[in-house]
Order: structure tokens, then C-alpha cells, then sequence
């Protein structure tokens, strides 16, 4: 067991972990974050996506000590004030889910890729969104929802 | 899936990372990216008592150009090689390789020096690499040396790095006047290994003729290959359509490919043919010969 302390949505978190304990379990076990989800464990799906310093992760794929003193920002983590994050409510409007367990992680990637790229083409999109994988909507409205996420983000972000 | 316990490290520097790694020959294993080496351990394809992460250790993430040599850091990340501008504007087979790894996501955490240190021929970065006859940096406990890419793999998962070795560094030789280089790959989908991949290099000389061709090709044998009889066969040819269909023809009989879910042995040998002549016809209009 070794000590690791990870900044997550902003509240320091310092705990007892094992080496072997995977970032995703840490999150969803340790702390209790069950926003991120565990989908195909072999980072291919994407469910488990958060971000790390603002890069999006596969948080199955990482393990808690590697994080020591970074920033970690969850699906838990994006709303402010009780008030939906413009992706959130784009994803919601354009009915970018259906089951909603890829959602998660499918928000996070937008925030990621809207963050790098404000105003991507369609191709942009679906190529950023390679990594997340959703079995029902067949990613028709998910586009759509970045878009509209892309549309809203800079007046919610006030510039 | 939980892999089984080990001792993890995690070294301020490169001397006290090789120390570590000579400390624990048999049972130890670097973590840079994890995208490839965390998969195998949850599976428990692979075990290891000891990781050690490099990820603390300052300076193992750049790209420059010095010395007419491209440097890419070992830690550096599959996504900066992919957005970096230098790669961008005079290395576009790095960017053709880059992104086609995996995905995005995962991207963020591979690194380059990874991907050729887990020697596995069903990466990318070993057939671009040896087609444009890089160089690696291994440290290890007495130094430095250089390793050129066609004496670093050795076997399946196997490779020139001693167990106390670390990769710090690619070394790739600068574009030169009429060179150019491509890569590509056929998967079944985004993030799978390549069904069968090949990466092109050629240098045209002022005559027109080749001077120089690199071929290497990606998940067609136990070790990535370099298809020197049909680089040989080049030199010397216009870069025309013949000559590059022929010069597929014969990288293909250098594949040693194995049936499965992707396609059977005489599939992936035709599909290396096909892919080499794809791969080498846009090399050469990007050394600008056509």
C-alpha cells in the first residue's frame, strides 16, 4: 500500500491505495464518483473517460499512483452551481443518448475536443469521437449534440 | 479486471530509473504510456513484481529537429507527434502513422518510445521507423548507445533493449530534397491492429531515379519487417508504376503473416502487396515525382 493524493473536481483526496488499483476503480470504490463508468475494461470503449489536466483519459487504463499531484475533472465535476454544463445540456436538447451509460464519457471527450477545437467540422467531430463507443443511437444525435454544444459554449462561457 | 500485485516506483531520474531496472533484471517492467503494458498485466497475459514509471522524469517529451535529425523524446505522446507543426509540415508519414494508433483517447497517454520498446509487430511506429532508417537511444547503467532500427527487433515482444535499458530517444534522419514517405493501413476498425500496414520511403535523386527506399511493414510477421529485397530492387528505377507494383510484389513475399479473426495467411500477403504500392506511390508523389 503506498499513499496517493489526486485533485478530483477540485477537492484534494489523498488516500491509501494499492499500486494495483486502477484510476477507474479509485474513482467509482474509493471515492464513491459512479459517473464514470466501466464498459469494456480494455480501453476501447471509452465509458471511462475523464479528464487529467484537461487531456481526455481512459481511467481504466491508468492507475491511481500515476496521478499523484495531478488534476482530475469527472462527469461529476462539469456542472456549476446545480446548473447543467453546456455540453451536458446540448447532449440533453439534441437527445445525443439513449441508454446513457457512454454518455459520461461521451461528454467528457466533447468537453476535451471543444476545448482544443471551439469550432469543428462534422468530420472533426465524429474523427475526435473515435475512442467512445455507444451501441444505441448510432452517433447521429451525439454529433449533433457537440455542434450545438459548439454553438452555445462560447456565450455560456461569456466571450 | 485487477492485474496482480506489484512493487510500484516511480523515479525522479533516468540514473535512478536504470538503477531500479538493474536492481530487479528479472522482474521488472518500465511503464511510460501504460496503453499498451496496463492491458496485458489486467489480462495477465504478462506479470511484472516491479513497474517503473517514468512518468516523473523531466526532459523525456520533445520534438526538434538538430543535428539533421528529427529527436522525439521517448515519453513523448502519440498526440503531440500528431499535432506537432514540424511533424506536420516535413514528416507527414509520422502523422499518417500516428494517427491510426488506437484512438484519440488513447493517444493522449501512448508514447512513441512505447510503442517500439513493447516490440509488438502489430504496432505502427516499428514499419515507419523502418522505413526511414531511425536510430534509438538506449540508457542503460554504462551509458548511452545508439541502436539502429533494423537491429532492434529481435523477435515477437522482443527486442535489443537489456533489461536495465531504457529507450530515451527516436532519431529519425531529416528530409532531403526529393524525399518523401506514407503510411498505410488497413484495419477492420478504428483502434483494431492493422490487418496488414505499410510504410514507404524514397529518396529521387535530380535524374529522377531512386537513390534510396525504405519499406517497412506492420503485423505481417513475428517481428515488423523490412522488406530489403525490394528496397534493393528500387534503387536505381524511375519511380513509375511498374516498378512500384513490382517492388509491392516482392515486399509482399516477406511477410510471414498468420491466419486469424483478420483475414488468412494469402489475404494479408495480398493485402501487403496492395498497401505497398499504395504506400509507395504516395511517398514518391510527396517527394514531389509525380
Amino acid at each position: 500500500m503506498g499513499t496517493v493524493s489526486i485533485n478530483v473536481n477540485g477537492v484534494d483526496f489523498t488516500r491509501e491505495v494499492e499500486p494495483r488499483l486502477l484510476f477507474v476503480h479509485f474513482l467509482r470504490d474509493v471515492l464513491g464518483l459512479t459517473g464514470t463508468h466501466v464498459g469494456c475494461d480494455t480501453s476501447q470503449c471509452g465509458a471511462c473517460t475523464v479528464l487529467v489536466d484537461g487531456e481526455a483519459t481512459k481511467s481504466c487504463t491508468l492507475f491511481a499512483v500515476q496521478l499523484e499531484g495531478r488534476k482530475v475533472t469527472t462527469i461529476e465535476g462539469i456542472a456549476q452551481a446545480g446548473k447543467l454544463h453546456p455540453v451536458q445540456q446540448a447532449f440533453w436538447d439534441k437527445h445525443g443518448l439513449q441508454c446513457g451509460f457512454c454518455t459520461p464519457g461521451m461528454i467528457i471527450t466533447t468537453c476535451a475536443l471543444l476545448d482544443k477545437n471551439p469550432k469543428p467540422t462534422e468530420e472533426e467531430i465524429r474523427h475526435g469521437l473515435e475512442g467512445n463507443i455507444c451501441r444505441c443511437t448510432g452517433y447521429h444525435n451525439i454529433v449533433k449534440a457537440v455542434q450545438e454544444a459548439a454553438e452555445k459554449l462560447p456565450a455560456a462561457r461569456g466571450n | 479486471m485487477i492485474p496482480s500485485s506489484f512493487d510500484y516506483h516511480a523515479p525522479a531520474t533516468l540514473a535512478e530509473a536504470v538503477a531500479l531496472l538493474g536492481k530487479y533484471p528479472e522482474d521488472a517492467k518500465v511503464l511510460s504510456g501504460g496503453q499498451s503494458l496496463l492491458p496485458l498485466l489486467k489480462l495477465r497475459l504478462g506479470q511484472a513484481g516491479h513497474l517503473i514509471d517514468i512518468g516523473k522524469i523531466p526532459g523525456l517529451e520533445y520534438i526538434k529537429e538538430e543535428g539533421g535529425m528529427l529527436r522525439i523524446g521517448g515519453r513523448t505522446r502519440e498526440s503531440a507527434l500528431e499535432r506537432s507543426e514540424i511533424v506536420q509540415k516535413r514528416y507527414p508519414i509520422l502523422v499518417d502513422t500516428a494517427k491510426v494508433i488506437a484512438d484519440p483517447i488513447v493517444r493522449n497517454l501512448a508514447t512513441v518510445g512505447g510503442n517500439l520498446a513493447h516490440g509488438d509487430p502489430g504496432n505502427d511506429h516499428p514499419a515507419t521507423m523502418l522505413a526511414l532508417g531511425a536510430q534509438v537511444v538506449a540508457m542503460g547503467k554504462s551509458g548511452e548507445r545508439v541502436i539502429p532500427i533494423d537491429k532492434f527487433f529481435l523477435g515477437l515482444f522482443r527486442t535489443a533493449l537489456q533489461p536495465d535499458e531504457i529507450l530515451t530517444e527516436i532519431r529519425i534522419p531529416a528530409p532531403v530534397e526529393g524525399s518523401g514517405g506514407a503510411y498505410v493501413k488497413l484495419e477492420r476498425k478504428v483502434g483494431d491492429y492493422a490487418t496488414a500496414a505499410s510504410a514507404a520511403y524514397v529518396v529521387i535523386g535530380t535524374q529522377g531515379f531512386v537513390e534510396r527506399a525504405g519499406i517497412g511493414l506492420t503485423n505481417l510477421g513475428p517481428t515488423p519487417i523490412k522488406a530489403t529485397a525490394a528496397e534493393k530492387y528500387l534503387i536505381g528505377k524511375k519511380p513509375e508504376t511498374a516498378a512500384l507494383a513490382e517492388a509491392a510484389r516482392i515486399a509482399a513475399q516477406a511477410t510471414e503473416p498468420s491466419a486469424d479473426r483478420r483475414g488468412a495467411v494469402e489475404y494479408k500477403r495480398e493485402m501487403a502487396r496492395v498497401l505497398t504500392g499504395r504506400a509507395l506511390k504516395k511517398a514518391v508523389e510527396r517527394a514531389g515525382g509525380k
